[in-house]
């Protein structure tokens, strides 16, 4: 590193100033500094991307707001005898932060669409609600339904108390080894239109 | 002018009392004899019976539906009702099969592959019942 170097434009010393081990400040010093900055830094980027896991992010959008979370409204997940509710993370956003990450890599497509306005408009969204729902049932599919499991368990699963039907249900189920979007969709949404054709290919392809 | 003030004066009073009167006495609250400060008491709610098949009152009735319906989803795109009642889904779902008539054209009499358009709102024939009291005594016979 020659003086003349250093003395070049602004982007040159502060590289210089990088690559140098420092001659000022302690080893210890620069470590306490560094923890710190990183603990900074960490919790900001996992406060600022469970802010995008919320309720009133999703909806921000009038996409979401004037379809999807107009449906959701009133169903058993909104509103119910006992007053807990399941928001638009508890079932899109995977709760262990190996698949959160990646689903929100997967995400950032969604904002170039939100910017092409693929479903800006009612009718849009409609076109498209096949493709999208059949993107979910797959994704719920291959994880075996891992954020309907967050709070529903077959091993908790009370079948005594459900309805014949129900019960008689669920427990061929359990033994089929069968997971909650084989039966449950269009629980919170609309349905698609071909919705019951789609459902066979689906349990057909992945079987 | 005093003279013509009085008896003026004395007519729109007794008018005004006489009215107020009457409509005092015709004029009652829809909801009956309750004070301004007291509510009604909501109605009862009555859970949907769930059970097997209900017996058919009359020869023409439509069977009713012994299960809730009320999250299904019945409209242009889908008819949640189908994936248990239609034809392909009857057997393994152990439902009761939509009857022949309703893949029946209504015009040409032609059997359809599906439901037909005419009969695709089920809840217009067919319906569950509540567990309620009739509101009003009935004297109907089979």
């Amino acid at each position: 590193m020659s003086e003349q170097e250093e003395k070049g434009g602004f982007f040159n010393r502060i590289w210089a100033l990088l690559r140098r081990p420092s001659k000022t400040t302690s080893a210890g010093m620069l470590l306490f500094v560094g923890l710190i900055a990183g603990v900074i830094f960490w919790g900001g980027f996992n406060w600022t991307l469970e802010l995008t896991n919320t309720e009133s992010f999703c909806i921000s959008c009038h996409e979401m707001e004037q379809n999807v979370y107009r449906e959701y409204t009133g169903t058993v997940h909104d509103s119910n005898p006992s007053g807990v509710r399941a928001t638009c993370p508890d079932c899109h956003v995977p709760r262990p932060w190996i698949y959160k990450i990646q689903r929100k890599i997967q995400a950032s497509n969604e904002l170039l669409h939100k910017a092409l306005g693929t479903i800006d408009t009612r009718e849009k969204f409609e076109e498209h609600r096949l493709t999208m729902a059949q993107r979910e049932w797959k994704r719920m599919k291959s994880s075996d339904s891992r954020e309907c499991r967050n709070c529903h368990n077959f091993m908790s699963m009370d079948v005594s108390r459900q309805g014949s039907r129900a019960r008689n249900r669920h427990i061929e189920a359990q033994e089929d080894g069968k997971t909650c979007i084989d039966c449950h969709k269009g629980i919170a949404h609309e349905l698609p239109a071909n919705a019951f054709t789609a459902e066979e290919e689906l349990n057909q392809a992945v079987k | 002018m005093k003279r013509v003030l009085i008896p003026v004066i004395a007519v729109l009073v007794a008018v005004s009392v006489l009215m107020g009167h009457a409509s005092a006495q015709e004029v009652k609250t829809l909801r009956g004899e309750a004070g301004f400060s007291e509510t009604n008491s909501a109605a009862e709610i009555n859970q949907v019976i769930e059970s097997g098949r209900f017996p058919q009152n009359y020869r023409q009735q439509p069977p009713l539906i012994p299960h809730r319906i009320d999250k299904y989803e019945i409209d242009l795109k889908v008819n949640q009702c189908m994936r248990c009642h239609n034809w392909q889904y009857a057997a393994k779902e152990g439902a009761p099969k939509i009857s022949e008539t309703h893949y029946k054209d209504h015009r040409t009499g032609q059997p359809m592959d599906d439901v037909v358009p005419g009969r695709w709102f089920c809840t217009q024939c067919h319906v569950p019942q509540v567990d309620a009291k009739p509101l009003v005594e009935n004297t109907f016979q089979n």
